[in-house]
Order: structure tokens, then sequence, then C-alpha cells
């Protein structure tokens, strides 16, 4: 098991969601990915996109104008 | 957490946009005991998000992704799939043209059908699904043109559209009895009615706008913004980014060789600091007031004229003097104290 950062700063809905998609291709079950967004519609679309694949998100929160959502690939 | 198809079960991918037709469509074939995955393209001009999530007078209203949300209501898996850079081949080069703006809608709807035959075949799924209505839309969905859709597609008998199938001649998954044709609708013409009704029969609510556009190139103004990118540019190219600055800020073009860029607040001035090294930039240090960048290549003299519009826009519009510090992208600093530009001296035919 490995944790994983993905910066998907100055991106725009759904390029956030499409980037942790194609990151999570790429991890195995266990793995945890902190993602990195300055998008506030990431807060409510990369939940969404990891509910509907069966992914948890471990925690979320926004600093400094940034939203960081922590992922557990399932 | 979606379903995971049995070997007995039929497998379709359907093209998910976020609006009501596709969750329809999609709905139908789940009905029917088909499994069901999504696929959603993204070319950069979606509508979904983008300037909701940048103008900071957007922040109280909830953010969502509608294909996403479309999935969840459905239980099914969505694909996100960027196809920005092939796309462009679409947009520059329509073999059928454009609609009322730069919407090549025939060309891109065959060109996202044929994307989703590719990943049909690629993940051994058996036909493709649309929420397709003749007759619903004046370019892409014509009576006339359904069929060009299948045909240059590629998909032939293996695209079915479950709103108006009955309207068609019965596809593959129908004559081999994957699904009931009985069962599926025969929408036609511009009436929402009927897919009001059927989303009220299958308790869907607070779903996206019927009829919503879903892409910025049907929109007069953003077309005319990139139509004047081109020209400036001399060459009908674009990046992610030259599309995206498309929808923020108010855009002047006072000279051919440079546009301003200038945002309308702070929502927006947030978004333009992320292109604060890839541009000359314009801020107001003396008052209030917006970023601004500059996309061309403007004199020195041209930027001190863009400062004084750029002056226009901030607090100190009615000052005699407002101190503006100038970044060319090469990272050289100027300050300027410039006189604002009169709202009378501001030509209408610089706004693009």
């Amino acid at each position: 098991m490995s944790h994983f950062t993905l910066d998907a700063r100055r991106t725009l809905c759904p390029m956030p969601v499409i980037k942790t998609q194609n990151k999570i291709a790429e991890l195995e079950p266990g793995d945890t990915l902190e993602v990195t967004c300055t998008d506030p519609g990431a807060l409510n679309d990369i939940p969404a996109w990891c509910r509907i694949n069966g992914h948890t998100i471990t925690s979320s929160r926004e600093q400094d104008d940034e939203v960081i959502i922590v992922i557990q690939v399932n | 957490m979606p379903q995971q198809p049995k070997p007995e079960q039929k497998k379709a991918v359907a093209l998910i946009s976020g609006g009501l037709d596709s969750l329809l469509a999609a709905k139908i074939m789940l009905e029917q005991g088909i499994h069901v995955e999504g696929i959603n393209f993204y070319t950069g001009f979606c509508v979904e998000g983008h300037t909701h999530a940048i103008r900071k007078k957007d922040k109280d209203k909830p953010k969502r992704n509608n294909a996403l949300w479309s999935a969840e209501q459905l239980g099914i898996k969505l694909h996100i799939i960027d196809i920005i850079d092939e796309y462009k081949d679409v947009l520059i080069n329509p073999k059928h043209g454009y609609g009322a703006n730069m919407n090549p809608c025939l060309d891109c709807k065959i060109f996202m059908v044929s994307k989703a035959k590719q990943w049909m075949e690629e993940n051994d799924f058996d036909f493709i699904i649309t929420g397709e209505v003749m007759g619903q839309r004046p370019m892409s969905q014509r009576k006339d043109l359904l069929p060009v859709v299948v045909r240059e597609s590629g998909a032939d008998d293996l695209l079915l559209r479950p709103l108006c199938a009955k309207n068609l001649a019965a596809t593959l998954p129908e004559r081999e009895g994957w699904v009931n044709r009985e069962e599926l609708k025969d929408f036609s013409g511009r009436n929402r009615k009927p897919q009001m009704a059927l989303a009220a029969e299958y308790n869907f609510e607070d779903y996206a706008t019927p009829a919503g556009g879903c892409c910025f190139l049907t929109d007069k103004n953003y077309s005319d913004k990139l139509v004047d990118l081109w020209k400036a540019r001399n060459s009908k190219d674009y990046e992610l980014d030259d599309i995206m600055l498309l929808k923020v800020g108010r855009h002047l073009r006072p000279q051919p060789n440079y546009k301003l860029i200038v945002s309308r607040e702070d929502g927006e001035n947030k978004f333009l600091q992320g292109y604060k090294k890839q541009f000359t930039t314009i801020e107001i240090k003396s008052h209030n007031g917006p970023l601004s960048l500059v996309d061309g290549e403007p004199s020195d003299d041209d930027l001190k004229f863009a400062s004084r519009i750029a002056a226009r826009f901030s607090q100190g519009r009615d000052a005699k003097n407002v101190t503006v510090k100038v970044t060319r992208d090469t990272g050289e600093e100027a300050l300027y104290d410039v006189q604002p530009m009169p709202a009378s001296e501001i030509q209408k035919e610089w706004y693009v």
C-alpha cells in the first residue's frame, strides 16, 4: 500500500475527475491518492466519481483556496 | 456501487451527456436487464461546471457534473474520456459544416459514436445507445441525418436509440431479441413532454434542464471569441487554455496584435492568477481592480494603452491617475501611472 499525490490545480471540471480516474487506473487496491484542486466543483465531482466506482473518500478539506481530497483505492 | 455484468447479460455502452434524454435511454436499457456503462466525452467545450466554478457570483449554487449525477441516479459506472486533442479536427474541419454558430453538431455526433464504438470493441461490449430523439435538434437529430450518424460512425446496426427506436428500422439488438423493441419508445420532434412524463415515471427529479445546451460552441458570444482568436493568430488551432480563457472575463481587442482579458470579479481574478507565468499581465496597484491578461504581441505603447483600459475597470476609474504594474511574459516588470480611459473612449467594436 502506497500513498500518491496528484496536482489537479488550475484545471476545471471535469479535468480533475479525469486526472483522478486515470491516476487511480494505475494504482492498486489499498493505495491512497491525495488530489489537490483549485476548482471547488471537485468537492462534489470527485466524491461522486468515487461513489459510482467504489472508491472511498477518507478526507476532504478546503485550505487557502485549494481543495484537498484523499481517496482510498478499492 | 454499480453492478458487475452477469455472464449471460448483454452489455451496452451509453453516451451520457448529463441531460435528460441520455439518462432516460440508459434507464430503459437497465429496465430490460441490459448491463449498461456510461461514457462521457470531454471536448473542452462542455458547459459542465466551468464558469460556474470560476465566477464568485455562482459560488452559492450547487456544483455538480451532470453526467456523474446521471450515472449515480442510474447506478452505473461512468467513464469520462478526454478527447480534447482529437476533437480539434472535428471542430476545425467539419465535413458537414457548422450550425448556427461554430457548432459542428453532426460531425461531433458521428465522432462521438465512432469513439463509443471503439470503446465498445476494446471493452467487449455488445452495442451502443444514445439519447437521440428524431427531429429534436435541427442539425444532428434530423430524421434524414440519423442514418448518416449510423453510417459514418461505423456503428451501423449496433447503434440503438431507445427513445425513438420505434420510428427507425430495427437494430441488431432488437432483431436478436437482446432487447424488446415493443418496450422502446417512438418519441419525435421538439416536444419534451413525453421525456418529462417518463422521467416522472422513473422518479427522476432535479435532472439537468431539458433541451439545455451542453456545448459552448452553440453560444454566439463564445463562437465570436473563438473566431476572433483564430483570425488574430491566422491559424485555426487552439490549446485547452485558449478555449478555457474564452469563457472568462471581458475580452477587448483594441488592436489586431493583442487582446485584453479583464477579470470581472474575485473568482475570475483568482482563476486568471494561474496564467500569470504564461501571459503578459496588468495589475492595478493603487486601487482595487481586476487582473488583466494580454494575449498577443503588444508593444510597450500598446501596453500603456491597454493599462488605461484595465484601469477603467478598477475602483480608480474616476481618479486622475492609477498605478499599474505590467509584467511581461518574459518576467520583465514596469510600473506606469496612467489616466483611466473614459467610458466614451472605449470603442464598442473592441469588445469581442
